[in-house]
């Protein structure tokens, strides 16, 4: 398959799609392609996959103490 | 309430519980909420950013599940559906307290205009998770998390926090699935923009693999 080339404004629109597996694999091959050749997009695209990760291991909010008890009793006095 | 807990038992599927419930079984009713528990309070703080007040849409939400549970009709997942009611409720306090003069709700509705341009750090391609238990990363991600704008914050917690899909987290917030993407783009981009100068320095330094590599 030939692969069309691809500006770097058109793989940063779609970087996320990609980290996700939601762009085709005709888009995904072009932007394969590009990656191999533009060191700045592969920065772009390995920082944006570090936030992925960083996101969804660091991110948690601590419930307040006693919720779970709290939200049963509101079910129970419904 | 780790009693209460084993009750929801594997074997007890989504359905059967629900149907207990319609039948009056509140007990069951709280096995089907326990597990969407940390979900719906996530989902409410991605809104709020405040616990107490997200404690009390999340109790809200709750309470109109099980007064609306006869109509759930299944054609999502129980969790995604509270979700839903509890996103739904978490604007509704934003417009009543009009806390957010210059964010409107309203404007969570319009799309993005225009492309946004990854600013030009050095390559980040250490994954630094094992450095995540250093209190000043955690703070870190939360700054950057907080200085986003709502409509990407909420998108960022359900997908990359909560993991739920790109339908179930456009069917939580009521906006199309194109939106959804749009939103993640710029949410990650952003949060990015926010780590990286950090990760590259001002607040973590001394480790060589966080040394500035500009490969270009």
């Amino acid at each position: 398959m030939k692969v069309i080339e691809i500006s770097c404004l058109e793989v940063w629109r779609e970087i996320s799609n990609f980290l996700d597996g939601e762009v085709d694999p005709e888009m995904r091959a072009r932007m394969e392609a590009h990656f191999k050749v533009c060191a700045h997009c592969t920065a772009i695209l390995d920082g944006t996959k570090n936030v992925v990760k960083l996101v969804g291991d660091g991110v948690e909010y601590q419930m307040p103490e006693g919720f779970s008890k709290r939200l049963y009793d509101k079910i129970k006095d419904r | 309430m780790s009693t209460r807990t084993a009750k929801a038992n594997f074997d007890t599927t989504e359905s059967e519980l629900i149907q207990r419930v319609c039948q009056g079984d509140k007990e069951a009713f709280y096995s089907l909420v326990q597990p969407c528990e940390r979900g719906v309070f996530t989902a409410a703080m991605s809104i709020l950013n405040n616990p107490a007040d997200a404690e009390e849409v999340a109790q809200e939400a709750v309470l109109k599940a099980f007064s609306a549970l006869p109509r759930f009709r299944g054609e999502s997942k129980f969790s995604t559906w509270l979700i839903q009611i509890t996103i739904n409720e978490a604007r509704l306090k934003v417009r009543k307290d009009r806390k957010h003069l210059y964010e409107s709700v309203d404007e969570q509705k319009t799309d993005e205009q225009g492309d946004y341009f990854p600013k030009d750090y050095a390559d980040w391609r250490e994954i630094p998770s094992e450095t995540l238990h250093r209190k000043e990363l955690r703070e870190a991600l939360q700054r950057a998390l907080n200085s986003l704008p709502t409509k990407y914050r909420e998108v960022l917690i359900l997908r990359d926090v909560q993991h739920l899909s790109i339908q179930e987290t456009a069917q939580a917030l009521d906006i199309t699935e194109g939106s959804v993407k749009t939103r993640l783009l710029r949410a990650r981009f952003q949060m990015r923009d926010a780590l990286a100068p950090g990760i590259d320095g001002s607040w973590y330094s001394g480790k060589q693999e966080y040394e500035k590599v500009r490969p270009w």
